[in-house]
């Protein structure tokens, strides 16, 4: 019991991380019909901005957290305006393709300026709280608590805002939007400046939970998917409900299964949810 | 008197074959026009290319005497037109109150009392202010959708079949508030399968037949033309 209990903290801290990954992937779907294979790698590039900020400057990390993300949002409206902008006319198979030649080229940048070594932001041992024999690192409620207030932060965005609304209107239905006046390409930089925030807070916290190396954010970029896929791509609510989904139900599997098999296991929950939601398993929230 | 809208030998479509061939059409201030024409005549493409939605190949339209061919739509509105599509002409995941605020979106002053307007216009939509627009019944779905075009103060309102998926008692209703909202001022451009009733409601009537006008008169006029009740008033 203690076991699963504590499988489960894991769980919830990497369901915290999946989710932030997840509501950008959804969101870029939802206003840009495409699925944001670079999302992976601009969590990586998030996570070594804040070291830039911890290492360099001294930051603590709850002050090198939002610098990231404010670095990863300008990255992605440049990338945008350069590259995605473009092709943006063209058959969105082909923004797709333009997204995974942008997650190659984002990883190799990272391996040239911060090279390949496992990095971390701050050495020495993170001395987990005992509770009923379970193990929570300092850490684990940095990640999760961070990751609360964001998704709360954008909850609001998109409830109170105009902006934020006109973001819910745009993925609901593009043509209406457009005909109410709703400026598509400003809620298009918007839709990137809150994905890349999001997708580096994620890579940032996940770092934390890791490891910095070149892969961080490729190697979760299926479970993100599968987050997203599960909480019905284009549903920002539904990611939060997939990122927790898969998060928990990868770290409770380890208790019958090999930890290596992570990924399988998040790949056939998708495909499950698939098969019998095929809508994802929140329904109706956009 | 300038037109409120001038469609001159507009040809075009939607890139591939024209389905506009040379269509013309004028607006005068405060009338209701409605466009009737047998299907793939064209009558929905008139009005998307009106409002920038669909390619001109040729020709021009203007609004009020300013040339906007080709403009794109978000411009066009701003200009004071308002186009409710046939079908999903509701943002279904927000609530009411929210279609209407996305309708108010270039407005930067308090557009709080026109949505209370609109609640005066459409009752019903009131108590369903704070639910999603997708649950709305058919009729209350088109009295949001004209509700949100509503918002800016539109001089034109472009209708596409406002009374397609309703019921015979809806459609008269939804015919009067049409009327109701004419005589605010605003002119009105539409598009019917419901032709004989829309003409009974309109200044004056255009048949549309592959993409070109065939007839052009006052709706009593056409509803006692022989030749058009047989060809496309179902006799």
């Amino acid at each position: 019991m203690t076991d699963l209990l504590q499988l489960l903290v894991f769980g919830i801290v990497f369901g915290s991380i999946l989710t932030l990954g997840a509501i950008g992937v959804s969101l870029i779907f939802g206003i840009l019909r495409f699925a944001h294979f670079a999302h992976g790698d601009m969590m990586t590039v998030g996570a070594y901005f804040a070291l830039i900020f911890v290492a360099q400057i001294g930051w603590p990390i709850y002050l090198a957290l939002p610098a990231a993300m404010i670095g990863a949002a300008l990255l992605a409206i440049l990338i945008d305006q350069t590259v995605y902008r473009r092709l943006r006319r063209t058959a969105p198979v082909i923004l797709l393709i333009s997204s995974f030649g942008m997650a190659l080229l984002l990883r190799a940048a990272v391996q040239l300026i911060w090279g390949t070594d496992n990095q971390v932001y701050q050495p020495g041992i993170n001395v987990p709280y005992v509770v009923f024999d379970i193990r929570i690192k300092p850490d684990h409620l940095v990640i999760v608590g961070a990751s609360v207030i964001l998704v709360f932060a954008f909850h609001l965005f998109l409830k109170m805002t105009r902006m934020g609304k006109a973001m819910r209107a745009m993925s609901d239905n593009v043509d209406l939007a457009r005909v109410s006046g709703i400026d598509s390409e400003r809620v298009v930089i918007w839709t990137w400046v809150i994905g890349g925030a999001l997708a580096a807070a994620a890579g940032v916290l996940l770092a934390l939970d890791t490891r910095l190396n070149p892969q961080l954010g490729w190697n979760v970029l299926l479970p993100v998917f599968a987050a997203t896929i599960v909480g019905g791509i284009g549903r920002v609510y539904g990611a939060i409900a997939g990122g927790m989904f898969i998060g928990i139900a990868t770290e409770l599997s380890t208790a019958v299964i090999l930890p290596a098999y992570k990924p399988a296991v998040a790949f056939t929950l998708m495909v499950l949810v698939l098969i019998l939601r095929p809508r994802g398993l929140v329904r109706g929230m956009n | 008197m300038t037109a409120v809208l001038e469609v001159a030998d507009v040809r075009g479509g939607y890139g591939g074959a024209d389905i506009l061939n040379g269509t013309d059409l004028r607006l005068g201030e405060g009338e209701i026009v409605v466009i009737i024409g047998p299907n793939g005549a064209g009558k929905s493409t008139l009005m998307k290319a009106v409002f920038g939605l669909a390619v001109i190949r040729s020709g021009s339209v203007s609004f009020f005497g300013r040339t906007i061919t080709g403009m794109r739509a978000d411009q066009v509105a701003k200009l004071g037109m308002s186009y409710v599509p046939q079908e999903r002409n509701v943002f279904a995941s927000l609530t009411v109150n929210e279609n209407l605020e996305m309708g108010a979106y270039l407005r930067d002053d308090d557009f709080g009392p026109q949505i209370e307007r609109i609640y005066e216009l459409f009752p019903p939509l009131k108590e369903r202010r704070r639910q999603q627009a997708g649950t709305l019944s058919g009729g209350e779905r088109q009295m949001l959708a004209m509700g949100r075009a509503l918002m800016l103060d539109p001089k034109l309102l472009l209708l596409d079949e406002p009374t397609a998926a309703l019921s015979p008692r809806y459609a008269a209703e939804t015919f009067e508030r049409i009327r109701e909202i004419n005589a605010l001022g605003i002119t009105i451009l539409m598009v019917e399968q419901n032709a004989r009733q829309a003409l009974e409601h309109a200044d004056r009537g255009v048949v549309l037949v592959m993409g070109e006008n065939r007839f052009e008169a006052p709706g009593p006029e056409l509803l006692a033309n022989r030749e058009v009740a047989e060809m496309y008033l179902g006799g």
